[in-house]
């Protein structure tokens, strides 16, 4: 039907696209929500690869990455918060220093 | 030209385009709900593939939960568009040209890889999840509870960091 | 001609009869919203001793054409300063999502033959359909948010974060409430929930899920009407509130969508409710007892000669030609159900389940006319400190009791 790699390529894809808006944005929340698009990349090769070998453990190992991602994205965005209040900014290049 | 590789280009297409708009937006929300559209999509995919469970709660979790708290906190911090500093003009004639280059590097490892991976199909069977809750219950059951306490650490780090200065309530 | 016809109907059997399904559901759905807002309009009026519209059209059976033709001719103005993606991106998602929760509910047991081809009621039944009607109802809270914000207003947006905060929080307790159920049932399709208490169709009413599991349906209520943003819990959209809150700044038929969204929610929970804990299209009697298979035309018979009497003593002369017409054709269809018993067999799981959903929606309606609001601190910390640990103490019991008896 699909042969695997298609599902690779899209992953490949994604992930790049989402190192793409890593490097060239500059809002934090945008930067964020790039390192959410590499997480969903990984996944979509996690499952490509769990139905090639037949065996369920991919799926399981997607569903704790899911965790994970919700983990990191509540502190993160807790640390967000707290970098506007400080600092009354959203632009990553005035929180490259120590000093206020 | 079989339906289920009509379905997989459509949305693989609605991904990617999703993907561009995530990176072309000027507006963090939407960037937001461009990255809503990447998730349904990529859940479309897991259900071609027969991932149901996984589909579901990529949708309620991801798209339910981990973007809503996205979207309110574009809200609440009132994130207006992107200012435009100035780009190094080796930022911008390298950088994109690079990142094309990352991608097709990727791409071209896939390609190249082994050939059992290349052409075996995918059968898209739908995975029990009777089957998968067994093997998360039982082979998987430390990095289950690990989780478990890995979220009760982010709650309570996320209200503690979140909350507002016990100073102010003590006038 | 004829024989290439049929021949492409065949081959493409699925596909066409699911278009023609899902354009017959759409359809009936919003005509039912429609006499929905006038049922609870009546219902909600006669609570307070007074009449409801009784002017367009007999017994006001006509106002939801008026609301209508006026939703469409309204001015629409859309305000300065909106971000015009969201804000007209917002009311569509809203509807689209309700609209699709419709297509997963089973709306009887056996199969039409059609053309030799066997038919469900029910566009699909997904094997894992109760997680896909969560799926939607989680991806419903961007449309109150999005509507919120994007109207650049300050009531609308805090009415959106409020009402958003509420929908997520009872998400947990709707899910978990229902975690019995599914732990009985073995599975997450709604056609397998029905089946397995039919299992126990000989006992009627007792063989429902309501009894095993009452604790949490009145979880899952509760949940679903904090959820759908209705009486109780509807203090980030009340009038007297925050203006009209997340949906202040929409008018005429944006506003008509959210509207819609609502009420089509409202008949998904109903169902929910019916099928999960009510047994679905099972009748409360014991299957033994076929003599109640005349229940249907028993109703009908006589209340198609109630709307004959009341049209004829009808005020206007348009009432008095229209009501004895509806009532004569209620009552030939009664009729005919008692002549012909293969019909009337059919109809029997229609029949039972639409009488529970009607059943739900007028609790939904009976709890607007009569209970006050809930304060949103007072909202939010039952939600949370007394629905969701009540939940998981009815999943805690349901689950030691299964692994007790063994099933």
């Amino acid at each position: 039907m699909i042969p695997t790699n298609y599902y690779l390529i899209l992953s490949a894809i994604l992930f790049g696209l989402g190192v793409v808006a890593f490097i060239f944005r500059r809002n934090i929340i945008t930067i964020f929500m790039s390192i959410e698009l590499m997480l969903n990349a990984v996944n979509l090769a996690f499952v490509a690869f769990s139905q090639v070998w037949n065996h369920l453990s991919g799926q399981v190992f997607v569903l704790f990455v899911i965790v994970v991602a919700a983990a990191e994205a509540a502190v993160g965005l807790g640390i967000i918060i707290l970098i506007q209040r400080n600092r009354q900014s959203l632009n990553v290049e005035r929180v490259d220093q120590l000093k206020l | 030209m079989n339906v289920p590789l009509i379905v997989f280009f459509a949305l693989a297409v609605i991904a990617v385009l999703g993907a561009i708009s995530l990176i072309l937006q000027k507006h963090p929300i939407h960037s937001a709900l461009s990255l809503i559209v990447v998730m349904v999509a990529l859940a479309g995919l897991y259900l071609l593939m027969g991932a149901e469970f996984v589909a579901a709660v990529q949708i309620i979790v991801y798209g339910g939960a981990i973007m809503v708290l996205f979207v309110f906190v574009i809200m609440l911090l009132n994130a207006g568009t992107e200012e435009r500093t100035n780009f190094s003009s080796l930022a911008k004639f390298a950088g994109l040209p690079l990142a094309v280059a990352l991608m097709g590097c990727l791409a071209a490892a896939v390609y190249s890889s082994n050939e059992q991976v290349q052409t075996v199909a995918q059968s898209g069977a739908p995975a029990p999840t009777k089957a998968l809750s067994a093997q998360l219950f039982q082979e998987f059951v430390y990095p289950f509870e690990l989780t478990s306490f890995l979220i009760l650490v982010a709650i309570v780090g996320a209200m503690v960091l979140a909350q507002r200065d016990r100073k102010e309530s003590h006038l | 001609m004829i024989d290439t016809l049929t021949q492409k109907l065949n081959e493409h059997w699925d596909l066409i009869i699911s278009l023609v399904k899902i354009g017959l559901l759409v359809f009936i759905v919003l005509t039912v919203n429609a006499y929905l807002t006038w049922f609870e309009r009546k219902v909600v009026a006669h609570m307070q001793s007074r009449w409801g519209p009784h002017r367009v059209g007999p017994h006001g059976l006509l106002q939801p054409a008026a609301d209508g033709l006026k939703f469409l001719l309204k001015e629409d103005p859309t305000p300065n300063g909106v971000d015009k993606f969201t804000y007209y991106l917002a009311p569509l998602m809203a509807l689209a999502l309700a609209l699709t929760s419709i297509a997963i509910i089973p709306f009887g047991p056996d199969p039409i033959v059609i053309f030799g081809h066997k038919v469900y009621l029910g566009i699909v039944d997904l094997n894992i359909g109760l997680l896909a009607l969560f799926a939607i109802t989680a991806l419903s809270v961007y449309g109150v948010a999005l509507a919120g914000w994007s109207s650049n207003s300050k009531y609308p947006l805090l009415g959106g974060l409020r009402s958003s905060a509420q929908m997520v929080s009872y998400e947990l307790a709707l899910t978990m409430s229902v975690v019995g159920v599914l732990l009985m049932a073995g599975s997450f399709s709604l056609r397998d929930i029905v089946n397995v208490q039919a299992l126990h169709a000989d006992r009627g009413i007792f063989g429902w899920n309501i009894f095993p599991q009452i604790l949490g349906f009145l979880c899952f209520f509760t949940a679903a009407v904090a959820e759908t943003n209705r009486v109780p819990f509807d203090l980030p959209e009340a009038e007297s509130e925050l203006v009209a809150g997340f949906h202040t700044e929409y008018s005429s038929f944006k506003f008509a969508m959210f509207f819609i969204a609502e009420y089509t929610s409202m008949i998904t929970v109903s169902s929910l409710c019916a099928i999960m804990f009510f047994g679905g299209w099972l009748s409360p009697f014991p299957t033994t007892w076929t003599f109640t298979h005349y229940l249907p035309s028993l109703i009908l018979i006589p209340f198609g000669l109630f709307v004959i009497w009341d049209g004829i003593r009808y005020e206007t002369i348009f009432g008095r030609i229209i009501l004895p017409g509806v009532g004569t054709v209620i009552t030939i269809l009664g009729a005919l159900l008692i002549a012909f018993p293969i019909v009337n067999e059919f109809i029997q799981g229609p029949f039972w389940l639409l009488s529970k959903i009607f059943i739900f929606l007028f609790i939904y309606v009976w709890m607007r006319g009569t209970l006050p609001r809930f304060r949103y601190d007072q909202l939010m910390s039952f939600g949370w400190k007394l629905l969701l640990p009540v939940s998981l103490a009815n999943v805690v019991i349901t689950a030691t009791v299964i692994m007790l008896r063994g099933h």
